[in-house]
């Protein structure tokens, strides 16, 4: 175990398996001596050179196409877009190309990528580098999505992103990037799909990731203290979602928030709450509450931007209201 | 070419202007009065001057991320301008925008933007509904060296030159594609070269030379105005801080700074209106006072101005409530 | 009059066309060839080639410049020949044509309508099939209107062409030549308002485009078994008539919904989501969805047939609920 940053721990899941398997590079913009946008590839060009830590133009649909191609000859990209935002750039090349492209070929290629990329808003940085927009990629068959939301889990899902034949959208928040906490040395694989209790509870429960699952956890401390015993879980990858853990977490609590950055319409909670209504409405005893930002783009100044935000009181909100 | 001196004046105090602007938002920033992201065009200032006195008010502009310099320049308000920066409800976009959206659709401003290589086919866009309109009116399409290579500057140059539109696109060419060098992201020497590929004019003019570059433009400008279609202009120059403010920019070669910093576009135009006796040292002074007071007004308009109302969130998303 | 589903979206852009000068069609081979599946046939003939323009093989630019010319006032009517190629012009919508409203604090209509048609059943396979309306209702400052007749296809593009925001509109390939009766002239359906296809008292099964007819048939089919299905269409899933389907399944209890997409994040989810939330207490069963599988769409007619929502699938469905 090491003391390590969110940040830090996603540069070690790179570097174990960069170390460990010769095909993996990381190519995108300024990523090499500049270390990226926020500095999560620090170091890695020096300590692996300009074959494996490679700058390209300001060229998305090439960062993302070319790793689909290099895939499918048996690399093991890691393609970092600087922000998830800027997936609207590359958008064909992951929907109707890498994500594809094994089914299209009757299962003859794989197309082993990883897609790294930040999220979030907090920064000021306005309508065009501050979304969360990962229901996007779930509603893509063939592509897999993975959301962090602490240190060790953002080591062991990189390496078990790398490792997997799939593409997968590895997508990181900016406020967790400083973010500490224990990490597995070594290999440290944490399976894709599926989900972790981060906290136990009996009389809700509420499903989060990424930043707001940070967010869920300080809810949950406030809402013990009024006697509300809340089950935060995390089910760390959207696609494959662990539906049996958050069915199961539901029938035990009958009641169930979901809290995400997302803007509310068709975001992913919209998802989970329909399996929910679908397959587990029989345990639930009270309506399904959904803690989204509203549908509005991003707004710049911070005061609008702050509001945008979900929060913690929102989150405490939408559980008491089920009480 | 027989410039006025009018205009020789309205150079320099575009260019002390936007110095002074570029400079104190600098400071605010390190100071944390302006929120976000800022990326500052310290060093480019002759391109905003001589580009926009090119242009009428009519005339449509497609920003980057880097254009405070050709938003004052093609004359918006400067109060309203650091309102927003700081995120003011009186700002030009009511504090929703920011730096890397700002712009001023009365002035024919279609915005920086934060995506790059967005703007290219908003601006031909532009181009289209003044040739449709069948005004006199044209689009001026500004980008860096970076996003000359992302594939819509393809798109868009193709069908400009193809249906010959009333457009003018000009590569700020200041060095850098964020910490990328030009010769580490560039396949040609030159982002010009790319205009043999659409069949149009292509040139690469000293971009610290305003009167080089609005004589240049200018006569693109008249090219495109006449209907005989766009035209790709390069011009060099160098950008003096990182990408954004807070990038130390170590990846800069320390010497080559040094070179680039003496190149100055400002003091070498003082230089050369004096010489010319175009200008005194006492006008020169007094144009400087001038830019340092609309900028202390423009702070201070920004400072005491009120946040928005956070109602304000929820507006502007559509052109009615939903 | 009789007329097709394609017939009645031409006639609406004609209706347009003529009503006003500054609406215009652009994209790829909408003018000669008539557009890919023939919907745009005639207009070149009658319109002119100012107004009905063909534009090279260039979607992001098609996107890209509707939104320079609609924030210019012209009002462009532009196709995009598949919905799965709205990847290629992704960030033109979702950052540029969504956003440039709110981002300029409301100083900008974008006024443009982007016509696609989507839908799998034709043998085109993974890239040529997609029905994706649940991605573009993620983005706010999107409208998307995704008609299911031909009177509503006239009505709604008509609607869609006045609005001042911009619109999606999703037509669906296997409904190009069914025939309907459509209002002549100038014929209005106001954007977000739901239509009861079919009234019933047993299970509300919601459902758009395409799925309306399959929904229709199955509907007729369980009233001869005894379960009275109404039919709600909402046409429009952005602005969603929220009250019309929270009152159906108030009266009958029960929700099915239906649609082409594939079920992971289809927009049937956020229908889901929003009755289990401001509707629970009028449920007495679970929500079903019937949605295509979430795989790529196969070529095989065979495959290809198994991934389409069938009449079948539709019964099956709402039976489990009784």
């Amino acid at each position: 175990m090491t003391q390590m940053s969110y940040m830090e721990a996603i540069r070690d899941g790179m570097r174990v398996e960069m170390k460990r398997d010769s095909g993996v590079y990381i190519a995108g913009e300024d990523v090499a001596q500049f270390g990226g946008c926020f500095g999560v590839t620090a170091g890695l060009y020096d300590e692996f050179g300009p074959d494996r830590v490679m700058n390209t133009p300001i060229s998305e649909a090439v960062i993302v196409g070319h790793a689909v191609g290099a895939a499918a000859l048996g690399l093991r990209p890691i393609a970092e877009i600087m922000f998830v935002d800027f997936m609207g750039c590359c958008m064909d090349e992951l929907h109707n190309q890498a994500a594809k492209m094994k089914y299209m070929f009757g299962g003859k290629a794989k197309v082993p990528m990883v897609v790294r990329t930040p999220c979030g808003a907090g920064l000021g940085a306005a309508a065009q580098h501050s979304q969360c927009l990962e229901s996007w990629f779930t509603h893509i068959a063939g592509v897999k999505t993975v959301m962090p939301g602490t240190a060790a889990d953002a080591k062991g899902l990189m390496i078990a992103a790398i490792r997997d034949d799939n593409p997968v959208m590895y997508i990181e928040h900016k406020q967790l990037l400083g973010l500490t906490g224990d990490v597995p040395d070594g290999e440290y694989v944490v399976p894709l799909g599926k989900a972790d209790i981060k906290r136990e509870g009996s009389d809700v429960t509420i499903v989060a990731w990424s930043w707001m699952l940070q967010k869920s956890l300080a809810a949950a401390e406030k809402l013990a203290a009024e006697g509300i015993n809340v089950e935060v879980l995390d089910p760390r990858t959207l696609v494959p979602l662990d539906k049996d853990a958050i069915l199961k977490s539901v029938s035990k609590t009958g009641k169930l928030v979901i809290v995400h950055e997302e803007i509310k319409t068709s975001g992913f909670g919209g998802e989970i709450s329909a399996i929910v209504a679908e397959e587990g409405f029989d345990y639930l005893d009270a309506p399904i509450k959904r803690v989204a930002a509203p549908d509005t783009p991003i707004p710049f100044s911070p005061i609008l931007e702050q509001t945008f935000i979900p929060s913690e009181e929102k989150i405490i909100e939408a559980v008491k209201a089920l009480f | 070419m027989d410039i006025q001196k009018k205009q020789l004046l309205e150079f320099y105090q575009q260019m002390v202007t936007i110095r002074i602007f570029e400079s104190r938002v600098c400071e605010l920033f390190a100071a944390g009065q302006i929120p976000g992201f800022v990326h500052s065009s310290l060093g480019q200032e002759a391109i905003a001057a001589g580009v926009m006195a090119c242009v009428e008010k009519d005339d449509k502009v497609g920003l980057h991320h880097r254009s405070h310099g050709e938003m004052i320049a093609k004359g918006a308000d400067m109060n309203k301008m650091m309102a927003e920066l700081f995120g003011k409800a009186t700002g030009t976009c009511k504090g929703k925008g920011g730096s890397m959206h700002i712009a001023d659709m009365d002035l024919g401003i279609l915005g920086a933007n934060g995506i790059l290589g967005a703007g290219y086919a908003i601006a031909t866009g532009a181009a289209f509904a003044c040739q449709y309109n069948e005004t006199k009116d044209i689009a001026l399409c500004l980008f860096g060296d970076g996003q000359s290579n992302r594939g819509p500057f393809h798109e868009s140059l193709n069908v400009a030159a193809l249906w010959k539109l009333p457009i003018v696109f000009i590569c700020e060419n200041n060095g850098f594609g964020l910490s990328n060098p030009v010769k580490e992201h560039l396949a040609t020497d030159c982002v010009s070269d790319r205009a043999a590929a659409y069949g149009i004019p292509g040139v690469t003019v000293d971009g610290n030379d305003v009167l080089a570059v609005y004589e240049t433009t200018l006569e693109a400008v008249d090219r495109a105005r006449k209907g005989n279609g766009p035209s790709l202009l390069e011009f060099t120059t160098w950008r003096w801080h990182g990408h954004f403010e807070g990038d130390p920019a170590v990846y800069k070669d320390a010497q080559e700074q040094e070179e680039w910093l003496k190149k100055d576009p400002i003091p070498r135009f003082a230089k050369q209106l004096l010489e010319q006796k175009n200008a005194t040292q006492a006008e020169l002074d007094e144009m400087q006072a001038k830019g340092e007071a609309l900028v202390d007004a423009a702070v201070k308009f920004a400072e005491e101005s009120p946040w928005p109302d956070v109602s304000e969130l929820f507006t502007d998303v559509y052109d009615r409530q939903m | 009059m009789q007329m097709t589903y394609a017939e009645a979206i031409r006639d609406a852009m004609r209706v347009e066309l003529k009503r006003d000068p500054k609406v215009y069609l652009a994209g790829e081979d909408i003018g000669v060839f008539g557009g890919c599946f023939g919907v745009t046939a005639g207009l070149l003939d009658e319109f002119g080639p100012k107004r009905i323009v063909d534009t090279p093989i260039s979607e992001n630019f098609i996107v890209g410049h509707a939104v320079g010319s609609s924030a210019c006032g012209l009002r462009p009517i532009v196709e995009i020949m598949f919905n799965d190629f709205i990847a290629v012009c992704f960030d033109e919508m979702c950052n540029q044509a969504a956003k440039v409203r709110y981002m300029f604090g409301g100083k900008a209509d974008v006024g443009m309508v982007l016509r696609m048609p989507i839908g799998a059943g034709i043998g085109a396979a993974a890239q040529h099939s997609q029905s994706l309306e649940g991605l573009l209702t993620h983005i706010p400052g999107l409208i998307s209107v995704i008609p299911s007749t031909p009177a509503d296809a006239k009505g709604l593009l008509i609607s869609a062409i006045r609005d001042d925001n911009p619109v999606i509109f999703y037509e669906h390939k296997q409904m190009y030549g069914m025939p309907g009766e459509v209002p002549e002239g100038d014929y209005t359906i106001p954007i977000g308002k739901a239509d009861i296809k079919r009234e019933g008292s047993d299970v509300t099964i919601v459902t758009w485009s395409w799925m309306v007819q399959k929904s229709l048939a199955a509907a007729e089919k369980l009233a001869a078994e005894g379960i009275n299905a109404e039919v709600l269409d909402p046409r429009t899933l952005i602005p969603l008539d929220k009250e019309a389907i929270l009152k159906s399944v108030a009266k009958t209890g029960k929700l099915v919904i239906v649609h082409e997409e594939v079920k992971t994040s289809g927009f049937g989810g956020e229908i889901a989501a929003i009755v289990s939330e401001e509707g629970f207490d009028y449920l007495d069963a679970p929500i079903k969805r019937v949605a295509a599988p979430d795989t790529p769409i196969p070529f095989s007619p065979a495959l290809e047939q198994a991934y389409i929502p069938s009449e079948e699938k539709i019964i099956e469905a709402v039976k489990a609920l009784f």
